[in-house]
């Protein structure tokens, strides 16, 4: 069987307020399922793996072919429970070790 | 024993519309300041036929101070084609990139015909004045026009109006790819949470079947390729294209 190949990315939340975990992930399933339906959403295998509320960056999985589906999504993002917010990619890579060595 | 020397071309990237609603001239500093830290080398403010210099030459400065390249802007709106000819005379050499906002179809026609016109631009909001069909795009392959879309709408609007833009967008990439023509992608950000990396926004254009490549060359070398070339023709060495008066001693 063939593996299936993911990747990681470290998102940096440009928000005056912080959100919990669920709060965040919505919003991007949310995103994802507006610009390419719940058909495309459901192809990317999208999870949080990791949030760090102080320091702003959360780390998201997703499919390597799902990818430029999941980055064009995260631009479109631009509130979150009602509050202004902008994500920006800092790193992707195939593994978190290699992910949380690039940021 | 043999050394090999690899070099790596770094892309810079140019958002050349930067369209900030508040007059204050701090917002105007911190919109460039955010810019900055995303990651541009290159910007350029929105600035319409008679408005206030002063501004501009504040931003220039500012930029200067961050280590920003400056691309002085202008946006056209004319209302009519002979409007739009006697602006350009006035103005061409006076601003390295002309932007014309293509409001009716004579001007939009006549914008594309004309090589001293280096940005189309049509509005966001009133689908009905898109005006970049086939035809317009035969035009503007003769001239050096490019297309440039702003990525504001696609984060400001919702629903419908979202899908329709999306839907004309995806038609004029496809126009503009069939004739050549580049696109150049700029944020045209009024607010520092509408800017984001330049690598972001190129993932926009994979909405519309573009690769990487391309993609990228939208928000870097299409804009940097229309700068270079107009500020070659500003300088005073220039003739003609190819030809620039070199100094005595100079190789």
């Amino acid at each position: 069987m063939k593996r299936i190949k993911r990747r990681y990315l470290a998102l940096q939340i440009e928000s005056k307020r912080s959100f919990q975990n669920r709060v965040l992930l919505n919003a991007i399933w949310e995103s994802v399922t507006i610009l390419y339906g719940e058909y495309g959403a459901s192809l990317t295998n999208l999870s949080l793996i990791n949030y760090d509320v102080e320091k702003k960056q959360a780390i998201i999985r997703t499919n390597l072919s799902s990818l430029p589906l999941i980055r064009s999504s995260l631009v479109t993002i631009t509130s979150i429970a009602g509050n202004p917010v902008s994500l920006h990619v800092l790193s992707i890579s195939g593994t978190i070790k290699a992910l949380k060595k690039s940021i | 024993m043999y050394k090999i020397w690899v070099i790596i071309m770094k892309r810079s990237f140019t958002d050349l519309h930067l369209n900030p609603t508040s007059q204050k001239i701090n917002m105007k500093f911190q919109l460039i300041e955010k810019v900055k830290s995303l990651g541009y080398t290159k910007i350029g403010f929105s600035l319409e036929l008679f408005q206030n210099t002063h501004s501009q030459n504040q931003i220039k400065e500012f930029c200067k101070e961050k280590k920003l390249d400056f691309v002085s802007r202008i946006d056209l709106l004319p209302t009519n084609k002979n409007e739009l000819k006697s602006q350009l005379r006035k103005i061409r050499r006076k601003y390295e990139i002309i932007c014309v906002k293509c409001n009716t179809k004579e001007v939009a026609r006549q914008a594309a015909r004309d090589r001293r016109v280096d940005l189309l631009n049509f509005p966001s909001l009133y689908f009905r004045n898109r005006f970049f069909d086939r035809n317009e795009a035969e035009l503007a392959s003769n001239s050096l026009a490019a297309l440039e879309i702003d990525v504001k709408p696609l984060f400001v609007l919702k629903g419908l109006s979202r899908i329709k833009f999306l839907s004309f967008l995806r038609r004029e990439t496809k126009i503009a790819n069939d004739f050549h023509i580049p696109i150049v992608l700029s944020s045209g950000a009024t607010e520092a949470i509408l800017l984001r990396k330049p690598r972001e926004i190129a993932t926009l254009l994979y909405l519309f079947d573009f690769d990487e490549k391309a993609a990228l060359d939208t928000v870097s070398t299409n804009p940097n390729i229309i700068v270079s070339r107009n500020r070659e023709k500003l300088s005073s060495s220039f003739i003609a294209p190819g030809i620039r008066i070199i100094p005595e001693g100079d190789t």
